[in-house]
């Protein structure tokens, strides 16, 4: 594509005489030259350039007619759960491979074709176009203003004062409706959020065997999820309870316990935490089992659970709330009453 | 009219010739909608040619196809909370119970044919276009196009992006997944920590208490309806202001402000602008074809028990997530209620520092006291102060995302996480000054180049020695059209108080406005701002004045 | 260049350079010196608590006391049983190289009969979990999605919803688990290594490990399917958030370059 095999005498010769018409303007050395002359592709003037454009361009269009094709037709006979493995990609799935790189291809060479007919074949002289001022004449704007006024005053709106102030009135107040009509989306707060699952005697069922928990099976060093006895997955309100009443057990030795009151709550050095974050209500459950830190994965707020679950870093404004649990007759281990204080994110009401 | 009405009857007499198909449909066209008049005016109309000014179009674009895969996507997608059991054929789930949301979009994914290829560009298409605008915003601050006559545009488009965000988030929500649910639980957090009405918001919004059953559907009509809509009348608008005003343009030889040098629409922006849509919708589908976004069927249905490390939102929500989790909490009980401020004063600060770039415009006219129209672009380079300040912006939105990942740069450079996140608290603060005034002296050093090279030329690299053994380096005079670009700029200078005495003696107080005004007009052009560009005798001194330079 | 030399005769110069020698020495010590050890015993199978001592006292007392009692370096070894020998010496995280938030994964040192005398030896210390057997730890049979379902509710939070891992505070983190031997990944629930909690077969049954082993054995190993595509690290947004900038806006500002660009003339200026 170099210029050297274009014949000298095909280069059109209106350059010179283009070139000529920018006048150097005397004296200022930084004045605007004008547009510079048009100068011409290899496809302007050598028509084998040219050719090979149109040639590129169909070959594109082409190009993405096989790739269309290719896509019905991948369509149509990969089956839906076919994997396959390329390389570097992975083990994925071949439909959704084969799907997309063909209409990835059928849509990039239509692009690709009519930008490269846009740049090659279609002339690229550049041409100024004027520009007008955006704000109106002086004339028009009198124009407007005249007619404002005219109008203003045939509608009497600053003459008939009654009209005008009922009119803001009502206006004013026909959007309440609709404010009104939004007050079904939810229910009030209430007490709600300071209620959780959790009640007298009920007992701590581990979430992974769904079996009541002993202190027995509980090591030191060990992690233990666990909910309220009696809530099932399938209840309709399984979501918003779990959301509330979740819970982490772990079990220290007493001597560890430093806050006087976890100690008190616990049952053989078992505690029981809410595992609902106090900062935004992430479930906060990355325990170290050597520091008894609990870090939030969210935002990083790490409690101290040898502490009364005190906050020691990040984001959360309080402490962790603390179940107070103990030992039945059964020897199951049990709650003995609802959290102490809301779980989860704190809000203008908690107090 | 026609002599050949007399003649109907003739088959093949030589009658008038039938205008063509197109022109006739034309023809009817125009008799009913006005066409011509329009094409009049806009077929011909020049664009100019520059990379940057085709950003916006990778938005335009990737917002048509985020509404065509939406409304694909609508074809299947149930927003619906209603608890099922998963009898799918994506075997790891067999049996979980889930919500319809996220099954019906485990079935895109696997049971749809094609299905999980257009979600994938939804997505991916998503993420680019909310990238998109955040680049064609950079490009429209920095060379200070958002300037008179463009300021609504500008904040048409800063609306379009805001929206984005929220409809990204909204959308992101839909499949109820275990990370999307993360996320709207730090949402209800948040909203539970606004003063007096954050619980009855959190109550209305998600049908009571959270997770309930209410959000998916809401956020559907949110995401689908809603939002697209404001957005699609947004686009609207911005793209007649794009026609209306006329593209802006760098300075050049025979570029003003009078007027505007490029390609005509027709054809060649037709092709090339046309042929972009494709390529943009083509480059995206491959990356959906080869890199896999939000596999909802590894991360599990939402469970508020439940949770993954690693809960990031989608990017451009990171600014926001690194303002939450880098601030201290501060909580304060008083009188049987709690302020939240260690959640609130993020939700303050986002809309604050969002806020702070779309304002600028209208800060820097009210200093610079500038009403004529601009039409030609400033290099960012010849606008310290303005690029200064958009580095900073920059600066600030980079610290918190890095804020927003810390753990995954805990994991990934083998950092603290405690470290990173007092780096980031302190970053906020010191990393856009420092910006801002490294910014500034790059600026001026640039502007000190420009002046060099117009004053001396442009370094050829050819090395000569002169007769009594001197080396130097030969410096080539610019061309005209080069002096030109490099000079077309204009400098403002500062404001000054006026006399507190006028010509009559008469006292005068500048209010507190004006003196801010003019200290801010110094801060922006005065000393130490910008260096003085070459002058006429400058270079007419240094030119005509000794045999080599 | 020229400024590091003009700074040779600054009066710190010499504190840097014996920083640097330092650091060198103990860098290159800490690289190669745990190896030496390794190959200090080779012995029959018959004495293996006797032999296990040897080995001990060689590679472990150091830090672990002579009799396994603990030390300010180290913890007691007394009543972790065989299995938390296993996965330790077996992951290479033991002996460790240096003190640090935590260990690090690396090839072990030890062969599998030294590590089961050591298992051995310290198992006769005080009782503790075993190593698990194979029909154990095997994913044969067991229940993927209820082994997701436990996983997320146990394991996820710190080793991310596919177990690609993730941060824990200051430094430690909760290693990726791809590829990692089931038996390892048992004895770790087992026996809580580290920071790690435990999860015992009273709080977590044998079924729920091997569930969960399972799990991750058709989601994270090297042969899982990703159906989409690249997995990006299987880490969520934040790398597809960089997807999107580099790869997506990056072939999208280059396809714009070349869309506005003007095309090559025929005579070059």
């Amino acid at each position: 594509m170099s210029s050297q095999d274009i014949p000298e005498e095909n280069l059109p010769s209106t350059q010179d005489a283009h070139g000529g018409a920018v006048t150097k303007t005397a004296g200022d050395p930084f004045a605007d030259p004008g547009l510079p002359p048009h100068e011409p592709r290899i496809q302007d003037v050598d028509e084998r350039a040219a050719q090979r454009s149109e040639r590129v361009v169909a070959f594109l269009f082409l190009l993405s007619m096989l790739a269309t094709v290719g896509f019905i037709a991948s369509y149509v006979s990969l089956p839906v759960d076919k994997s396959i493995y390329v390389f570097p990609i992975g083990h994925i799935s071949a439909l959704n491979f084969a799907l997309g790189m063909t209409l990835a291809v059928a849509l990039f060479c239509i692009g690709a074709g009519a930008v490269h007919w846009a740049r090659t074949l279609m002339s690229d002289v550049e041409v100024a176009d004027e520009r007008h001022a955006i704000a109106a004449e002086p004339d028009v704007k009198a124009k407007v203003m005249a007619d404002f006024k005219q109008g203003a005053e045939e509608s009497a709106f600053g003459r008939r004062k009654l009209i005008r102030n009922t009119m803001f009135g009502a206006l004013a107040l026909v959007p309440l409706s609709g404010v009104m009509l939004l007050r079904d989306l939810g229910p009030l707060p209430g007490t709600k959020l300071r209620k959780t699952a959790w009640s007298e005697g009920k007992m701590l069922i581990n979430q992974n065997t769904l079996q009541p928990l002993r202190p027995e099976d509980i090591q030191v060093g060990s992690l233990t999820f666990a909910m309220p006895e009696g809530m099932k997955e399938e209840d309709h309100d399984f979501q918003q309870e779990i959301a509330k009443a979740a819970l982490m057990i772990i079990r220290l030795q007493p001597e560890n316990i430093k806050d006087k009151r976890e100690l008190d709550w616990s049952a053989d050095g078992i505690v029981a935490f809410s595992k609902i974050c106090t900062h935004v209500g992430c479930p906060i459950s990355l325990y170290e089992q050597q520091t008894h830190h609990v870090l939030c994965p969210c935002h990083q707020s790490t409690f101290d659970l040898s502490d009364g679950g005190r906050v020691i870093f990040g984001p959360a404004g309080h402490a962790l709330p603390q179940l107070r649990i103990k030992v039945n007759d059964k020897g199951y281990l049990e709650a003995m009453g609802d959290f102490a204080e809301p779980v989860g994110p704190a809000y203008w009401e908690r107090g | 009219m026609s002599t050949t009405t007399t003649n109907q009857s003739g088959a093949g007499a030589p009658g008038r010739r039938k205008a063509p198909a197109g022109e006739r449909v034309a023809d009817w066209a125009d008799g009913r909608l006005g066409i011509y008049s329009l094409a009049k005016a806009n077929m011909r109309k020049i664009f100019p040619d520059h990379w940057s000014f085709m950003l916006g179009e990778v938005c335009l674009y990737s917002f048509v196809i985020i509404i065509l895969t939406g409304v694909y996507l609508t074809l299947f997608f149930h927003p619906s909370m209603n608890e099922v059991v998963y009898h799918g054929s994506y075997v790891p789930m067999q049996g979980m119970h889930m919500s319809e949301a996220f099954k019906s979009t485990l079935d895109i994914s696997f049971d749809v044919r094609g299905g999980l290829l257009i979600r994938q560009i939804h997505h991916w298409a998503a993420l680019i276009f909310l990238a998109g605008m955040f680049v064609h915003m950079m490009r429209v601050f920095f060379t200070g196009a958002f300037r008179k006559p463009r300021e609504v545009n500008w904040l048409f488009g800063f609306l379009l992006f805001v929206l984005g965000m929220f409809t990204g988030f909204t959308g992101y929500s839909l499949p109820d997944d275990l990370l999307s649910g993360t996320g709207v639980r730090f949402m209800e957090g948040a909203i539970l920590s606004v003063p007096i009405i954050g619980t009855y918001i959190s109550m209305f919004l998600f049908g009571g208490e959270f997770p309930g059953s209410d959000f998916v559907p809401r956020f559907f009509s949110i995401h689908v309806l809603l939002l697209p809509g404001i957005m699609l009348g947004l686009l609207v608008a911005h793209l007649i202001l794009v026609i209306y005003h006329k593209h802006t343009q760098f300075p050049g030889p025979g570029r003003t402000n009078k007027n505007v040098v490029g390609l005509p629409l027709m054809p060649v922006y037709m092709a090339k602008a046309g042929g972009f849509f494709f390529l943009v919708f083509g480059i995206i589908a491959a990356i959906a074809a080869i890199a896999s976004i939000n596999p909802i069927w590894a991360i599990g249905p939402y469970r508020p028990d439940q949770v993954s490390t690693g809960a990031q939102p989608d990017w451009y929500m990171g600014f926001a997530e690194g303002l939450i989790r880098v601030m201290p909490g501060w909580e304060i009980n008083l009188w049987g209620h709690t302020l939240v401020l260690g959640v609130f004063i993020p939700l303050v600060i986002f809309p604050l520092v969002l806020g702070a770039i779309a304002v600028w415009p209208f800060i820097e006219s009210w200093v610079t006291g500038d009403k004529r129209e601009h039409h030609l672009l400033d290099r960012p380079r010849n606008a310290p102060t303005r690029t200064a300040f958009g580095a900073a912006w920059i600066a600030a939105y980079f610290v918190m995302l890095v804020g927003g990942g810390n753990d995954l740069w805990a994991t990934h450079f083998h950092l603290s996480i405690n470290a990173i996140t007092w780096f980031v608290r302190i970053g906020f603060f010191v990393i856009p000054v420092l910006t801002f005034i490294a910014t500034r002296r790059i600026c001026m050093g640039l502007q000190r180049r420009d002046k060099d090279k117009v004053l001396h030329g442009r370094e050829s690299g050819i090395i000569k020695r002169l007769p009594h053994g001197e080396f130097v380096e030969v410096h080539e005079p610019l061309s005209q059209e080069q002096l030109h670009t490099l000079t077309a700029h204009q400098q403002p200078q500062p404001l000054e108080l006026e006399p507190e005495y006028d010509e009559n003696g008469v006292a005068r107080k500048a209010g507190a406005g004006q003196r801010l005004k003019v200290k801010l007009s110094k801060g922006f052009y005065g000393e130490g701002t910008q260096i003085p560009k070459a002058t006429r005798e400058e270079y007419e001194e240094i030119t005509s004045g000794h045999g080599h330079h | 260049m020229k400024k590091l030399s003009a700074r040779r005769r600054h009066p710190l110069a010499a504190v840097v350079v014996l920083l640097f020698a330092l650091a060198v020495t103990g860098g290159l010590y800490a690289a190669f010196a745990p190896a030496d050890t390794a190959k200090a015993d080779e012995t029959a199978q018959s004495l293996a608590i006797e032999e296990g001592k040897k080995l001990y006292s060689v590679g472990c007392a150091s830090c672990h006391g002579t009799g396994g009692q603990g030390t300010t370096d180290g913890p007691s070894l007394v009543g972790v049983g065989a299995a938390a020998v296993d996965f330790q010496v077996g992951t290479g995280r033991m002996p460790l190289q240096q003190q640090g938030a935590q260990a690090p994964r690396k090839k072990s040192i030890y062969t599998q009969a030294e590590r089961d005398q050591l298992a051995a030896y310290i198992a006769s210390l005080g009782a503790g979990p075993a190593v698990p057997t194979k029909d154990q730890y095997s994913p044969d049979g067991a229940d993927i999605a209820k082994g997701g379902e436990l996983f997320r509710t146990n394991c996820a939070q710190c080793h991310n919803f596919t177990g690609k891992g993730g941060a824990l505070s200051n430094g430690k983190y909760a290693p990726d688990l791809t590829d990692v031997n089931p038996k390892h990944i048992y004895e770790a629930m087992q026996t809580g290594p580290q920071n790690m909690p435990s999860f015992p077969d009273t709080t977590m049954s044998e079924k729920n490990k091997k569930d969960i082993i399972a799990y991750l054995d058709t989601v994270n190993s090297s042969k899982s399917e990703s159906p989409g595509g690249l997995e990006l690290g299987g880490l969520g947004p934040v790398s597809e958030g960089l997807f999107a900038w580099i790869f997506g806006l990056g072939a999208l500002i280059a396809v714009a370059i070349w869309v506005a660009a003007h095309t090559a003339k025929a005579k070059k200026s």
